[in-house]
């Protein structure tokens, strides 16, 4: 046995996996699928006193379109969510991301609000949802409250849900204009942990006029970094009419917090994050041009 | 840290254990259950050797713990037997192919394109080198058992 003692919970109410957590405080961590939190206790990169298994707790396992939307309950498994029909048609990005995550036995138990509760920005739903300007939707005894993906990833591996909180749902917004969206990933190996990645919405009006664009970016620092200076510099451009590479280059322009480690050095990274964001670009405006 | 009473069913048996939260399901298989068939390497997620069948799905038995297979059905691969108890049609093509060298990798591969094909019998050559980049082979025998999967997506396609 690799990881260190704990008491194990499985409540079958949020409510009661919330008492818990009010309880321990952090001492205690959710565990979902535990496709990042069991490597990370099997090598005692942290440990905790209290794990509050989700498993036995019902209604947390649907894909579920509203008003659009499409809400991605806490127990949803990454395969649940690249084999969804709903969610290919209203948040595509999500499903193009999906199979660069681990592979096909980690997508198995791994789950979607999981990877963004964990917050590593090198990750691709961390990325898409804060491309795709996701909601999450967090409880506590105090009550239920919303976050936005801009407010919710804070730093390396911390998000702003509360020590006596629970993720119990990430909602993506639809994107329902003539939109397109493009996904790219560098890793060493397929389901690595991505050196340098770029998620892309752009969404065009009738002249071919840039009205929206959102580019975000993976490993390129401590959360997943929106490229702000690459958005401001196509906004209002034609399609045609963008250079992908100077917009790859626009898009690392600013970044001064990329890792350097054992697998690049800063600058090796945002070499590959530029290159990620041409191809990414290139990727959305086929589908731009052809939507 | 209390013990915790689970009931799981391996391999068609159930059997009901009181363990250590911190235990997880592949030491469970391998040291409870006296199945050593379910090899373990790196513990942590990378290596696919511990690879079985949690409800008909391939997952790491080291990134479960045992007391997560409560009320699951756990196949292992001493649970995958062929028709008279012979080799499974997995097993015969990797049998076939030279689809292992040492053998230590065997059970995760077995275990994940029993998983693989039967989910996607007809894959192509790029479907089947992802599918298997979840496993390590340390002999980098993979040649072999690219061959076996591609034989196994073949036959069921013409069948």
């Amino acid at each position: 046995m690799k990881p260190s003692s704990f008491e194990y919970h499985a409540p079958e109410t949020v409510e009661e996996a919330v008492e818990l957590l009010t309880q321990f405080g952090d001492n205690a961590k959710i565990l979902a699928g535990g496709q990042s939190l069991v490597p990370m206790l099997a090598l005692r990169l942290t440990a905790f006193e209290h794990l509050v298994d989700l498993r036995r707790i019902d209604g947390l396992d649907g894909i579920d379109r509203r008003d659009g939307t499409v809400r991605v309950g806490a127990k949803v498994t990454e395969s649940a969510v690249e084999r969804s029909a709903a969610m290919a048609e209203a948040a595509s990005l999500v499903t193009r991301s999906t199979p660069h995550i681990g592979h096909f036995q980690i997508r198995n138990r791994g789950t979607l609000c999981g990877s963004i509760a964990h917050a590593d920005p090198a990750a691709e739903y961390p990325a898409v949802a804060v491309a795709l300007g996701a909601e999450m939707e967090v409880v506590s005894r105090r009550g239920p409250r919303t976050v936005s993906a801009a407010d919710f990833f804070k730093g390396f591996w911390t998000t702003d849900i509360g020590a006596d909180e629970l993720l119990i749902a990430v909602t993506f917004p639809l994107w329902n204009g003539r939109c397109g969206f493009g996904f790219q990933e560098f890793a060493r190996r397929h389901g690595d942990f991505a050196i340098s990645g770029a998620a892309i919405g752009i969404e065009a009006d009738a002249d071919d006029r840039i009205t929206r664009c959102a580019i975000a970016l993976m490993g390129m620092g401590a959360i997943p970094e929106r490229a702000r200076a690459g958005e401001s510099a196509v906004l209002r451009s034609k399609i045609g009419e963008v250079s992908a590479k100077e917009l790859g280059r626009i898009a690392v322009s600013e970044l001064d917090s990329v890792p350097s480690d054992m697998h690049g050095s800063a600058a090796y990274r945002k070499r590959i994050g530029a290159a990620m964001v041409e191809r990414a670009w290139n990727e959305a405006l086929i589908e731009v041009t052809n939507g | 840290m209390a013990d915790v009473e689970i009931a799981v069913t391996v391999n068609g048996e159930l059997r009901h254990a009181s363990v250590e939260p911190r235990l997880t399901l592949a030491d469970f298989l391998r040291e409870r259950c006296a199945l050593t068939g379910t090899h373990l390497g790196c513990e942590h997620g990378v290596c696919g050797a511990c690879t079985v069948l949690v409800d008909g799905e391939a997952v790491r038995s080291c990134l479960m713990f045992a007391v997560q297979a409560d009320a699951t059905e756990v196949t292992t691969i001493e649970g995958l037997v062929g028709r008279d108890g012979g080799l499974t049609e997995v097993q015969e093509a990797f049998r076939q192919c030279h689809g292992l060298q040492c053998g230590f990798c065997t059970p995760g591969f077995i275990v994940s394109v029993t998983a693989f094909v039967r989910d996607h019998p007809h894959s192509g050559e790029k479907e089947i080198r992802e599918a298997l980049s979840g496993n390590l082979c340390r002999c980098t025998g993979y040649q072999g058992i690219l061959k076996a999967v591609r034989t196994l997506c073949r036959s069921d396609a013409t069948a």
